[in-house]
């Protein structure tokens, strides 16, 4: 683990990034902060971060549908995109790791309570690195919706969770993906937490012709902005 | 050309399918090295109540840097190897169900000098500092403990960066 040249970190736009305390979604009553957020410029322990362009992540990591003797059921996607800063420049060596349900909606957790069956040929698991124009690509199946507990009927739109380190701490993210047209998205409060409805659209995945392969996988695509600027301007 | 980072979202209750794998590749690369510090310790709720789905990472700074990463048991408690390398503290992000966006604070070690220039401690009100402090354990001279108290009293001191 290398230390990365340290990024810029300027302070996310108002209303780009989830509140913490968000009542509609319940389970953030008791685990919100409740005093004020101590506001800090970024020191060197927040502009550094772990790098991991040599962990050892295999080439197999990325294909979610090749880690068990048999094929997982449903919808085969390539999943792929780029990760970039906030000038648009590649993140190269960024860590990304993916888990979702299955085709049925069921994890392979056991606090999983969802009455859809497992799959045995499906993890739910993922990861890659992006390589040096920022780029990834994942082989997995679609992800199916399942019910939760936060409100009557409440139902997680369909969604595969991304992990990422990038260059500096503050560039760490945990997200979802969704994926286009899916109704539920309305209806969700973990998505709609997010209060800017342009930055809640980067949450949706573009359905990708490029990366569609024929006879095989429908292609999504999903690009990612992690927070800091390179310290060397940019040339645009 | 600027462009807006991706929100971020929950992490959920079942992020170790995700992140375990990784937890224990450093953890085991961790208890090779001769000189790892132990941090040990819970993460409460608002009800004083266990979390059992909390992710904590923790990371030194430096020409190498350190990083470790664990997630709490049923009973909210959560224990880590790092190597210390006499730094005065962990910066610490922390996942879970529950929060839309991760958690900002730190770590750090008890006693020291250093400790009262720190320009980040300087920034806490002085009666909530000690939520920031884990205590040694005795008798184990490469132990600590620290609770995370997400609300309450003693609510842990997060920031804003």
């Amino acid at each position: 683990m290398k230390r990365a040249e340290l990024p810029i970190f300027e302070r996310v736009p108002e209303g780009t990034q989830p509140p913490y305390l968000y009542p509609d979604y319940r389970s953030s009553v008791k685990r919100a902060p409740t005093r004020p957020l101590i506001s800090l410029q970024p020191t060197f322990s927040e502009r550094s971060g772990p790098v991991f362009g040599h962990a050892p992540v295999a080439e197999t990591d990325s294909d979610l549908t090749a880690q068990h003797s048999g094929a997982p059921i449903g919808e085969r996607i390539v999943v792929s995109g780029r990760v970039l800063d906030e000038d648009g420049r590649p993140v190269r060596g960024a860590l990304i790791e993916v888990w979702q349900a299955n085709a049925a909606g069921r994890y392979r957790h056991k606090n999983d309570q969802h009455a859809a069956p497992l799959d045995a040929n499906f993890t739910g698991w993922g990861r890659a690195l992006s390589d040096a124009e920022g780029r990834y690509k994942f082989l997995t199946i679609k992800p199916g919706a399942y019910p939760w507990a936060n409100h009557h009927n409440a139902w997680r739109p369909a969604h595969i969770h991304f992990s990422l380190f990038g260059s500096g701490l503050l560039s760490r993210l945990v997200t979802q993906m969704y994926f286009p047209g899916d109704p539920l998205l309305a209806f969700d409060p973990i998505y709609n937490g997010v209060p800017d409805e342009g930055a809640r659209r980067r949450l949706i995945s573009l359905f990708d012709w490029e990366h569609t392969t024929p006879d095989h996988a429908l292609g999504y695509r999903f690009d990612i902005v992690l927070r800091g600027r390179n310290a060397t301007p940019a040339e645009k | 050309m600027s462009e807006i980072p991706t929100p971020s979202q929950t992490a959920g209750p079942f992020f170790s399918i995700g992140l375990e794998r990784m937890c224990e590749e450093i953890a085991a690369a961790a208890r090779s090295e001769v000189g790892a510090v132990t941090v040990r310790g819970r993460v409460l709720d608002g009800d004083g109540a266990a979390v059992p789905d909390a992710l904590l990472e923790a990371w030194i700074p430096g020409e190498a840097g350190e990083f470790a990463r664990a997630a709490t048991n049923e009973k909210g408690e959560f224990a880590f190897l790092i190597m210390r390398r006499g730094a005065s503290h962990l910066a610490m992000v922390i996942f879970m169900r529950g929060l839309l966006r991760h958690l900002v604070t730190r770590m750090y070690f008890p006693g020291g000098a250093p400790n009262e220039n720190d320009e980040v401690l300087r920034l806490v009100p002085e009666e909530r500092r000690g939520t920031l402090f884990a205590v040694a354990v005795p008798g184990q001279p490469d132990a600590f403990e620290w609770t995370v108290r997400l609300q309450g009293e003693n609510e842990t001191v997060f920031f804003d960066v």
